[in-house]
C-alpha cells in the first residue's frame, strides 16, 4: 500500500524485481499474479487515465530530434491537448526544474543532467497523480546526482504527486523517502519495510546529520539482512 | 582548417594524378586509341561538350525520376513491412531477389515488355535503386528507443501517432542513408539500362554515346563521357548528403558531429 503524498523508495539490488514493479503499476507489463490496484484522481472510482501517471526512466528517454519544449510537451500532443495551458505549464515544468532558457536547445546540446531534468519535467508536467522513476540518476555522477536529489525533493513539495522511486543507493533513499520498502532477488519481493521520519523539508545539511546517518545504518542492516536471507535460501 | 583540406586534399591527389598520367603518355608514346592523355580528353570535352551535356541530361532525367520513384516507392514498402510482420516475412525475400537479378540480364526483357523507352529504363533503374531505400527505412521504422515506445503507451497514443511522432523521425536518418546509395545506384542502373536499349530514338543518353565513341575509336571522347558519369555521380552524392545533413542537423549525431568543426 501506498498513500497518496507519500514519496516511497524501492531499495534492492539489481535484478530484484524493482523495475518490474513499476512497469507493472505502469500499466506497461502485465503481472504474472496477484493484483495491482491504482486508484488516482479523486479516489472515488476514477480509474488510472492517461497523462496521471509520469514515469521516469534510467536513461532520459528523449526525442533527439525535438526541442526540450517539444519534449515536455509530449504528452499533451498524444492526448490532443496542445493548447495554450499545456504550453503554459510546460514552461512551468522547465522553469522548475531549472532549465529556463533551453527551452528550445536540443537534447544534443545539453548535458547528461540536463537531460534527465527535461526528462522529470515531461513527467510533471501533466501534474500527475503518480510519478514512477526507475533508477533515475543511476548513470549520472556523484555531483550532478546530489544536486537532482535536492532539485527532486522541492519538485515533490512543490507538484505533491505520490512518488514511486526505484534506487539501489541506500543514501539516496533515506535523504528523499518518507518509506522505504527494502526488496529482495528471487523471487523478488518485499523484506522490510521502514517509515523514515526525518523533518520535512529536508536540504543538504541533513546529510551530515547524525540522524541521518543513523538511519542510513539501519536501512543498510535491513538491506544486509534481506540478501543473507537470500543466500540462504 | 579541416574544412578547406576536405576539398583541397583529394583535390591535390587529382591534380597529381593527372599529371603522372599525362606525363606517362608522352613519355611512353601511347596512342591515344589505347589511352589517350587527360589533355585530349579535356579538349574533347570542350568540343563535344554541348552535345555530350545534352545525353548528359537525357541520363540525368532516367536517374532522378528513378531515384525520386526509388524513394517514394521504396520508403511506401517499408512502411507496409513495418505495420505488419507477415507482409515483411512474405515480400522480403523478393525484394532480395529483384536486388541481386543482374539488372544487365532483364533489362531486354524490360525493354521489350515495357515499351514506352522512357519508362522502360525507368523501370531498370529503379530495380538497382530501391533496395537500400527499403532495406534502411524498414530497420529505421523498427528502431525506435523501448523506452519511448512504452512512454508512447504510457500516454495513450494511438499506432497513427507513434507512427508519426516516434517511428518516422527515428527512420528518417536510416532512409537518408539509403537514399545515399541509391543515389548512385540510380546512376549505374540507369546507364546500364542505356548500353542495353541502345539507341532510344532521338534522345540518346550519355552510356550510348560512350558505347558509340567505342566503335568509333573516339577514346578522348569516351573518357570525356566517362568523366562527365562520374562527376554527375559526385554532384548527386553531394547534393543528398548536403540534404540529409540539413535535415538532421539538429539531432542526429552523424549531423551533429560536423557542426562542432
Amino acid at each position: 500500500m501506498v498513500g497518496r503524498g507519500e514519496f516511497v523508495s524501492l531499495l534492492g539490488p539489481s535484478g530484484c524485481g524493482k523495475s518490474t514493479l513499476l512497469r507493472i503499476i505502469a500499466g506497461l507489463t502485465p503481472a504474472s499474479a496477484g493484483i495491482c490496484q491504482v486508484s488516482l484522481g479523486d479516489g472515488h472510482g476514477k480509474t488510472a487515465t492517461a497523462g496521471r501517471i509520469g514515469f521516469v526512466f534510467q536513461d532520459p528517454t528523449l526525442m533527439p530530434w525535438s526541442t526540450v519544449t517539444a519534449n515536455v510537451l509530449l504528452p499533451f500532443r498524444i492526448g490532443r491537448r496542445l493548447g495554450p495551458a499545456a504550453r503554459e505549464r510546460a514552461a512551468e515544468a522547465i522553469r522548475a526544474v531549472g532549465l529556463g532558457g533551453f527551452e528550445s536547445a536540443y537534447p544534443h546540446q545539453l548535458s547528461g543532467g540536463m537531460r534527465m531534468r527535461v526528462s522529470i519535467a515531461r513527467a510533471l508536467a501533466t501534474e500527475p497523480d503518480l510519478l514512477l522513476l526507475d533508477e533515475p540518476f543511476a548513470a549520472l555522477d556523484e555531483i550532478t546526482r546530489l544536486a537532482l536529489n535536492d532539485d527532486l525533493l522541492r519538485l515533490w513539495e512543490r507538484y505533491r504527486p505520490t512518488v514511486l522511486f526505484v534506487t539501489h543507493s541506500v543514501f539516496e533513499s533515506v535523504y528523499l523517502s518518507t518509506r522505504i520498502a527494502v526488496m529482495t532477488p528471487r523471487p523478488g519481493r518485499i523484506a522490510a519495510e521502514i517509515a523514515i521520519d526525518l523533518a520535512q523539508p529536508r536540504d543538504r545539511d541533513l546529510r551530515t546529520t547524525t540522524e541521518y546517518a543513523a538511519l542510513c545504518e539501519t536501512v543498510s542492516g535491513l538491506l544486509a539482512q534481506a540478501m543473507a536471507g537470500d543466500e540462504r535460501r | 582548417m579541416t574544412r578547406r583540406w576536405r576539398i583541397l586534399a583529394p583535390a591535390t591527389v587529382g591534380i597529381a594524378f593527372l599529371a603522372l598520367w599525362e606525363i606517362f603518355v608522352r613519355v611512353e608514346n601511347i596512342p591515344p586509341y589505347i589511352l589517350p592523355p587527360p589533355s585530349a580528353v579535356g579538349l574533347s570535352l570542350w568540343t563535344d561538350g554541348p552535345s555530350l551535356l545534352g545525353s548528359l541530361l537525357v541520363t540525368l532525367r532516367v536517374t532522378l525520376a528513378a531515384l525520386a520513384a526509388a524513394a517514394l516507392i521504396g520508403g511506401g514498402i517499408a512502411l507496409l513491412f513495418s505495420l505488419s510482420r507477415i507482409v515483411e516475412l512474405s515480400l522480403f525475400p523478393y525484394a532480395v531477389i529483384l536486388q541481386v537479378t543482374p539488372i544487365v540480364a532483364i533489362a531486354p526483357l524490360i525493354i521489350i515488355w515495357v515499351r514506352q523507352p522512357f519508362l522502360a529504363l525507368l523501370v531498370c533503374a529503379w530495380i538497382v535503386a530501391f533496395f537500400p531505400i527499403v532495406s534502411n527505412t524498414t530497420v529505421g521504422l523498427n528502431s525506435a528507443d523501448r523506452n519511448l515506445l512504452a512512454l508512447f503507451r504510457l500516454y495513450g497514443a494511438s499506432p497513427a501517432q507513434t507512427l508519426r511522432y516516434l517511428r518516422l523521425p527515428t527512420a528518417l536518418p536510416y532512409f537518408m542513408a539509403g537514399l545515399r546509395i541509391s543515389g548512385g545506384l540510380a546512376l549505374i542502373g540507369a546507364v546500364v539500362a542505356e548500353f542495353v536499349a541502345g539507341t532510344g530514338g532521338a534522345e540518346t543518353g550519355l552510356a550510348f554515346r560512350i558505347l558509340e565513341a567505342g566503335y568509333r575509336l573516339a577514346i578522348p571522347r569516351l573518357f570525356a563521357a566517362l568523366f562527365l558519369l562520374s562527376l554527375t555521380g559526385i554532384v548527386i552524392y553531394l547534393l543528398l548528403d548536403f540534404l540529409s545533413g540539413r535535415l538532421l542537423r539538429n539531432w542526429h549525431e552523424s549531423a551533429a558531429a560536423e557542426d562542432e568543426e
